[in-house]
C-alpha cells in the first residue's frame, strides 16, 4: 500500500489518501463547526441594507425623518375594470376597504378619497366632513360632487387618484416600532395581502394591486426567498448534469457534490457566527460559491482521470493530481478571492458583504478541494476506461490557430477594442424599482401605479427659515410657494405636496371659498392663526409634525415623480439646488429621499468599483508576476485580464446600457475568475518554453494540457451565473448575464488572442539545454515547478 | 370579591337611573363605579386655569403653547369651555370655544384676531388631535357616563393608592378608540391612569394623571361645601409615535361667577 505513493509527498496528502476515513471525519468536524453558525442566519429586506451608517444621503434622510414623521406606507391601488372609480360600488367599496384598513398592524393613519377631510365655507361656517362620510345615499349630484373635488384638490389629484378618474389609491400608513424588524414589516405585507384577496373575492369587478414601501421591503424579502428556494435547486442540478457529463463518472460527480455541499454549508456558517444577513445581493453567496467550487473539483478530478487513464492506479493517480494541481488551485483561489474582496470597496454594506463571503467560500473550496475531495476519492470504486487521446481536437486547433495567427490576432483586437470603446457609453442608473424584473406583480403594480397615477421616485425637501415659527412669515411663504410652483413645473412631477397650498386653502375657506382668495396671507399672524386653525380640524393620525417640525421654522415639501432613474434624479436634485441659489440663497436646504439614496450610492459606487478593480488588477498582476517568475509574462497577462471586462462591459452598452450597484461589481468579480485561465494557460505555455520548445510547440502543449479543462471551467461558470437571469431580481439577473458574457470573452481571448499574441510578439528564443524532452508527450506539471 | 359599600340613597338613586339610561352592555359593578366618578364631580358650576402645553416629539424636541382655559358645567350634557391662546406670539388671542355633546358632533367656534371673525367649525373630528397635541378632543372633553359602556376588570394599585380597573367601550361610532381601561381610585373616585387603544385594539398611548388637588364649591342646593379633585398635570404618551404632551395646569379657580352669556361665539372677540 505505503509503496503506491510517490516519496515526495506532504505528509498531509498521504494522510488524505491512505487514511481517508480519518480525514473525511475530520473535515467534517471542521465543517459541523463552521456550519453550525448557519442555524444563525435571517433574511433582511429592508432596502436600508443597501446603504452603510455613514452614507451622507442615508444621513441626511434619518435627519429628515427625525424632524417630521418617520412612516412606511401600504398602498392599494383601486382599479375598477368600468375605468370609473366615482360609481356606487367602487366608492362603497374604498369606504368600506379604507375602513378596513384601519385594523392593519401599526397602522397610524389610513388616506383615501372617501376619508378625505374636505373643508368648505358655508357663510361665516368651516365645514370639514368626509369626502364620503355615508355610502347609502348616493344621489349623481353627490357622486358628481365628490368627482369634482378629487380631481382637483392638489392634496388628492396625483397623489390618491388619476386625472382620468380611473384609478385611486388607499394609502395605509404604518409606524414599526422596529423592536422586532424581521416580523413586523412581514406582519403588515401579510395583513395588506389578506385584505386584497378578500376584496377582490368581494368586487370581482375591480383590480387591486399594491405598492409602497412596506411592499417593496416585502418585495426584496419574499424574492430572495423565492429566488433561494428555485435558483439553487435549479443550480444544483444543472451543475450535477454537467459534472456527470463532462467528466463521465458519476461516483466523481458525487464526490463534487459532497465538496461543494460542505463548501456552501460552512461559508452560510460563517456568515451566521458574523451575523451577516442574507440580503438580496448576498442570496447569490451560494450560487456563485458553487459555481467557484467547482472549477477546483474539475481540476483535481479531471487530472486524476486523466492519469488513471494513462494506466495509474487511482491512488497514484490522486497523489499526482494533487502534485500538479495544488499550487495552480491555491493560486486561482487567491486570485479569485483577491477579485471578490476588492467589493469592500464598493459603498454598500450588503456587496462587501458578498464579496467577503464569495471570499471565504473560495478559501473553504480550496481546502475541502484538496482534503475532503481526495478522502471521498479514495474510498469510492472509482473506475476508468481507456479512451482515445480527448486532447486531440484541443490540438487540432492549436495547429488552426498557428496557421491563421495573423488574422486571429488582427481580427480579434479589432473586435475587442471595437467593443471595448462601447464600454464608456454605459450609463449608471439605480432605481430599486428597476432592481425587479418586469415579470415581477411587485414591478408590475408599481408600473401600473406611475402609469396611471403617479411614479414611485420622490424627493423630499426640507426648507429652514431659521427662526422659531418661522415658517408663518410671508416672505418665507412666498418663497415656498414659488419653489412649489417651480416644481409642479418640471416635465418630471407627479404631485408635490406643500404647506402652501394648504395655507391658500384656508385663505380661501375664510374668505367664504371666494376663488380669487386662494392665495397667501400678507401677515405673519394670520398664517399662523391659519395655521392653528387647520392643526385644530385635522383627523385621527395626522398632525403637522410630517410637514412642519415641532419648533415651526421648518417645513418639508414631499415631491412624486415619474420613476427616475438616477441620472435623471442627481440632475434633478441639481436643478432644484440651482433655483435655491437663485432664488432663495438665505434658505437652508436638505435634499433626501430613498431615491436620492439609491441614485448617489450607485453613483458612487461606480467610483470606488472602478478603484476596486485597479487595486484588484494591481495586486493580481503582481502576484502572477510572481508566480510566473516572469514579468513579462506578467505583463502579457495582464492582456487576457482586462480585455474581457472592457469588452464585455462595451457588449453591455450596446445591449443594455445600464449599470447598476450589481453590475457595477461585475468588473473585479469577473478579474478574480478570469485570471484563473490566465494562470493556467500561461503557466503550461511557460513550462514548455523552459523546457527549450519554440513557441508554436509550447501553444500546443498549453492547449492539449489545458484547453478542455478552461472550455469545462468556463462552462460550469457560464451555466452557474447564466442561471441568475432567471432571478425576479433584473439586478441579479443582469449581474449573472454580465459575468457570463465576461467569463466567455475571457475564454475566446485566452483562446485566441492569447496564443495569437505570443505566437507573434514570443519568438524569442529559450536558452536552455533540455531540448531532449521537447518531444516527449505533453505531460500536466505544476505551475512552479522547475 | 370586595364589595363597593355606597351610601342607600346614592345606591337607589343610581338604580332609578340606572333603569332609564340607555347603557345596555354594561356590567353593573363598572357602570355603578362610573356614575359614581360622575357624580361625585357634579355642581363645580365654572372654573378657570393657566395651562402650559408642552409637545415632545420621539427626539425629545420640544414646543410649549401657553393658554387660558374656562369650563362650564353643563347638566344633562357635555360641558362648555373656552381656550384662549397667550403665546405663541403670532396666535395670541386665538380664542377656541366648544360646546361638547355627549352624542352627536361638538359645537366648536374659533375666533381669529388677525382675521377678525369668528368662524363656527362643523366637524365630527372628535378622534382628532387637540391643538397638534397627543391628546384627542374627546380626551378632554367632559365624561359622561353614556359615553361609554363599563366592564369591570379588577382593582389594581397605582403608586401606593388603591384603584378599580374598569375597561370603557365608547358608544360613539366616531370616537377613534375601540376600548379605554381607566384605573379609579377607590376613596375619591379619581381617574390616576388611562390607556387608550386604537381602532385596532392595539395600545396607542397612556395618560397619566398627578398632583391632584381639591378645590371646595358651595353647593347651591343644601348650602355646604363639596370637595372637587383637579390633576394639576395630564401626561399623555403615545406608543406608537414616541411623542408626548404634558398638561400643567396652574392657578385652577372654580366658581369665578362665569355664566352662559360668557361661552357666546358672539363674546369669542371680546374673549381674553
Amino acid at each position: 500500500m505505503q509503496n503506491t505513493s510517490p516519496p515526495n509527498v506532504a505528509k498531509w496528502q498521504i494522510w488524505v489518501v491512505e487514511r481517508p476515513l480519518i480525514s473525511l471525519f475530520a473535515s467534517l468536524l471542521i465543517l459541523f463547526a463552521f456550519a453550525f453558525g448557519a442555524s444563525k442566519l435571517y433574511f433582511d429586506g429592508d432596502y436600508r441594507v443597501f446603504f452603510g451608517p455613514d452614507n451622507p444621503q442615508l444621513q441626511a434622510f434619518e435627519r429628515m425623518q427625525n424632524v417630521y414623521s418617520k412612516s412606511d406606507a401600504v398602498s392599494f391601488i383601486i382599479a375598477p375594470k368600468s375605468g370609473n372609480v366615482f360609481s356606487d360600488q367602487t366608492l362603497s367599496q374604498i369606504h368600506q376597504m379604507t375602513k378596513e384598513s384601519w385594523q392593519t398592524p401599526y397602522s397610524t393613519r389610513v388616506d383615501s378619497i372617501t376619508n378625505f377631510q374636505h373643508t368648505r365655507a358655508e357663510e361665516d361656517d368651516l365645514l370639514v366632513e368626509d369626502l364620503l362620510l355615508e355610502t347609502n345615499l348616493l344621489s349623481p349630484e353627490k357622486k358628481d360632487a365628490i368627482r369634482q373635488v378629487a380631481l382637483t384638490q392638489p392634496e388628492l389629484l396625483n397623489k390618491l387618484v388619476g386625472e382620468n378618474g380611473a384609478v385611486t389609491i388607499i394609502n395605509v400608513t404604518v409606524q414599526l416600532p422596529e423592536i422586532d424588524p424581521l416580523t413586523e414589516g412581514p406582519a403588515v405585507a401579510a395583513f395588506a395581502k389578506e385584505l386584497k384577496t378578500k376584496y377582490e373575492a368581494l368586487y370581482p369587478d375591480t383590480d387591486i394591486r399594491m405598492s409602497g414601501m412596506v411592499m417593496l421591503n416585502d418585495a426584496f424579502a419574499s424574492y430572495s426567498q423565492s429566488d433561494s428556494s428555485t435558483l439553487v435547486p435549479g443550480m444544483f442540478l444543472a451543475i450535477l448534469l454537467m459534472l456527470a457529463f463532462l467528466l463521465r463518472s458519476i461516483l466523481s460527480t458525487i464526490a463534487s457534490l459532497a465538496v461543494i455541499i460542505a463548501t456552501i454549508a460552512a461559508t452560510l456558517g460563517v456568515s451566521g457566527w458574523l451575523g451577516i444577513p442574507l440580503t438580496t445581493p448576498t442570496v447569490n453567496v451560494p450560487t456563485i460559491v458553487m459555481t467557484l467550487a467547482v472549477a477546483d473539483c474539475v481540476h483535481i478530478i479531471s487530472s486524476m482521470l486523466l492519469a488513471m487513464r494513462r494506466g495509474e492506479t487511482k491512488k497514484q493517480a490522486i497523489h499526482s493530481s494533487l502534485g500538479i494541481n495544488l499550487k495552480p488551485v491555491f493560486i486561482t483561489s487567491v486570485t479569485t478571492a483577491i477579485g471578490f474582496l476588492s467589493l469592500n470597496f464598493s459603498d454598500s454594506p450588503p456587496l462587501r458583504d458578498l464579496g467577503n463571503l464569495v471570499a471565504v467560500g473560495m478559501l473553504f473550496a480550496f481546502l475541502f478541494s484538496i482534503t475532503l475531495l481526495p478522502a471521498l476519492l479514495s474510498i469510492m470504486p472509482i473506475k476508468v476506461k481507456a479512451q482515445p487521446n480527448p486532447s486531440a481536437n484541443m490540438a487540432r486547433f492549436a495547429l488552426w490557430v498557428i496557421k491563421k495567427q495573423k488574422q486571429v490576432l488582427g481580427f480579434g483586437i479589432i473586435t475587442v477594442i471595437a467593443l471595448a470603446s462601447q464600454a464608456p457609453n454605459n450609463q449608471v442608473n439605480d432605481d430599486a424599482l428597476k432592481y425587479f424584473s418586469t415579470d415581477t406583480t411587485f414591478r408590475q403594480d408599481s408600473d401600473f401605479m406611475a402609469e396611471h397615477i403617479s411614479g414611485m421616485t420622490t424627493l423630499e425637501f426640507g426648507l429652514d427659515s431659521g427662526a422659531s415659527n418661522g415658517i408663518n412669515d410671508p416672505a418665507f411663504l412666498s418663497r415656498l410657494a414659488e419653489f412649489t410652483e417651480w416644481l409642479r413645473a418640471q416635465p418630471e412631477t407627479d404631485h408635490v405636496l406643500s404647506l402652501t397650498d394648504t395655507i391658500k386653502r384656508l385663505n380661501k375657506n375664510m374668505h367664504g371659498d371666494d376663488p380669487s382668495q386662494y392665495r397667501l396671507p400678507d401677515e405673519k399672524e394670520l398664517a399662523a392663526q391659519y395655521l392653528l386653525m387647520y392643526e385644530m380640524s385635522l383627523p385621527y393620525g395626522l398632525d403637522l409634525n410630517n410637514q412642519i417640525n415641532i419648533d415651526k421654522s421648518a417645513t418639508r415639501i414631499v415631491a412624486t415623480f415619474k420613476n427616475l432613474g438616477s441620472i435623471e434624479i442627481l440632475a434633478l436634485e441639481h436643478r432644484a439646488n440651482t433655483w435655491f441659489e437663485q432664488h432663495a440663497p438665505n434658505l437652508q436646504v436638505d435634499i433626501a429621499s430613498t431615491s436620492s439614496m439609491f441614485a448617489h450610492v450607485g453613483e458612487r459606487n461606480m467610483g470606488s468599483m472602478l478603484i476596486g478593480t485597479a487595486f484588484a488588477l494591481v495586486l493580481i498582476s503582481a502576484l502572477l508576476g510572481v508566480a510566473l517568475r516572469s514579468w513579462r509574462l506578467g505583463l502579457i497577462s495582464l492582456l487576457p485580464n482586462i480585455l474581457p471586462g472592457l469588452a464585455g462591459f462595451g457588449l453591455w452598452a450596446l445591449v443594455n446600457g445600464e449599470i447598476n450597484l450589481a453590475l457595477s461589481i461585475v468588473s473585479s468579480l469577473t478579474l478574480g475568475i478570469v485570471v484563473d485561465d490566465t494562470v493556467h494557460f500561461l503557466s503550461k505555455y511557460q513550462h514548455a518554453r523552459k523546457q527549450g520548445q519554440n513557441t508554436e510547440q509550447s501553444v500546443i502543449y498549453a492547449f492539449t494540457s489545458v484547453g478542455r479543462a478552461l472550455v469545462i471551467t468556463t462552462l460550469v461558470i457560464c451555466v452557474g451565473f447564466g442561471i441568475l437571469t432567471q432571478s425576479n431580481f433584473a439586478m441579479n439577473a443582469d449581474m449573472g448575464l454580465l459575468t457570463s458574457i465576461v467569463v466567455m470573452i475571457a475564454l475566446l481571448i485566452d483562446l485566441l488572442i492569447l496564443p495569437a499574441f505570443l505566437l507573434v510578439f514570443d519568438r524569442k528564443p529559450k536558452l536552455t539545454t533540455s531540448i531532449e524532452t521537447s518531444n516527449t508527450e505533453p505531460k500536466l506539471t505544476s505551475l512552479a515547478n522547475p | 370579591m370586595k364589595k363597593i359599600y355606597l351610601p342607600i340613597s346614592l345606591t337607589v338613586a343610581l338604580m332609578s337611573t340606572a333603569v332609564i339610561s340607555p347603557v345596555l352592555a354594561s356590567d353593573d359593578q363598572g357602570l355603578t363605579i362610573m356614575q359614581e366618578r360622575k357624580l361625585r364631580d357634579t355642581g363645580w358650576r365654572s372654573n378657570e386655569a393657566t395651562l402650559e402645553m408642552r409637545l415632545t416629539n420621539a427626539q425629545g424636541q420640544t414646543s410649549t403653547r401657553n393658554l387660558r382655559m374656562k369650563s362650564l358645567e353643563v347638566k344633562g350634557d357635555g360641558d362648555k369651555s373656552l381656550s384662549i391662546f397667550d403665546t405663541p406670539h403670532d396666535v395670541k388671542g386665538t380664542a377656541f370655544l366648544s360646546f361638547s355633546h355627549v352624542t352627536g358632533a361638538d359645537d366648536q367656534w374659533l375666533y381669529l384676531p388677525a382675521l377678525k371673525r369668528v368662524k363656527r367649525i362643523a366637524s365630527r373630528n372628535k378622534s382628532g388631535p387637540f391643538m397638534g397635541s397627543e391628546f384627542a378632543y374627546e380626551d378632554l372633553s367632559s365624561f359622561e357616563v353614556e359615553k361609554y359602556n363599563y366592564r369591570y376588570l379588577g382593582e389594581a394599585d397605582i403608586g401606593g393608592e388603591k384603584t378599580w380597573k374598569i375597561e370603557n367601550i365608547p358608544t360613539d361610532q366616531y370616537s377613534g378608540y375601540s376600548k379605554l381601561i381607566t384605573w379609579i381610585d377607590q376613596q375619591h373616585y379619581r381617574v390616576l391612569k388611562t390607556e387608550y387603544y386604537d381602532r385596532k385594539s392595539a395600545l396607542l398611548k397612556t395618560l397619566t394623571f398627578s398632583n391632584y388637588q381639591a378645590y371646595e364649591v358651595r353647593q347651591e342646593l343644601d348650602g355646604e361645601n363639596k370637595r372637587f379633585w383637579r390633576a394639576n398635570l395630564l401626561a399623555v404618551e403615545n406608543h406608537q409615535t414616541g411623542k408626548s404632551t404634558q398638561l400643567n395646569f396652574s392657578e385652577y379657580r372654580f366658581d369665578t361667577g362665569l355664566s352662559e352669556a360668557d361661552f357666546n361665539k358672539s363674546k369669542l372677540k371680546r374673549a381674553r
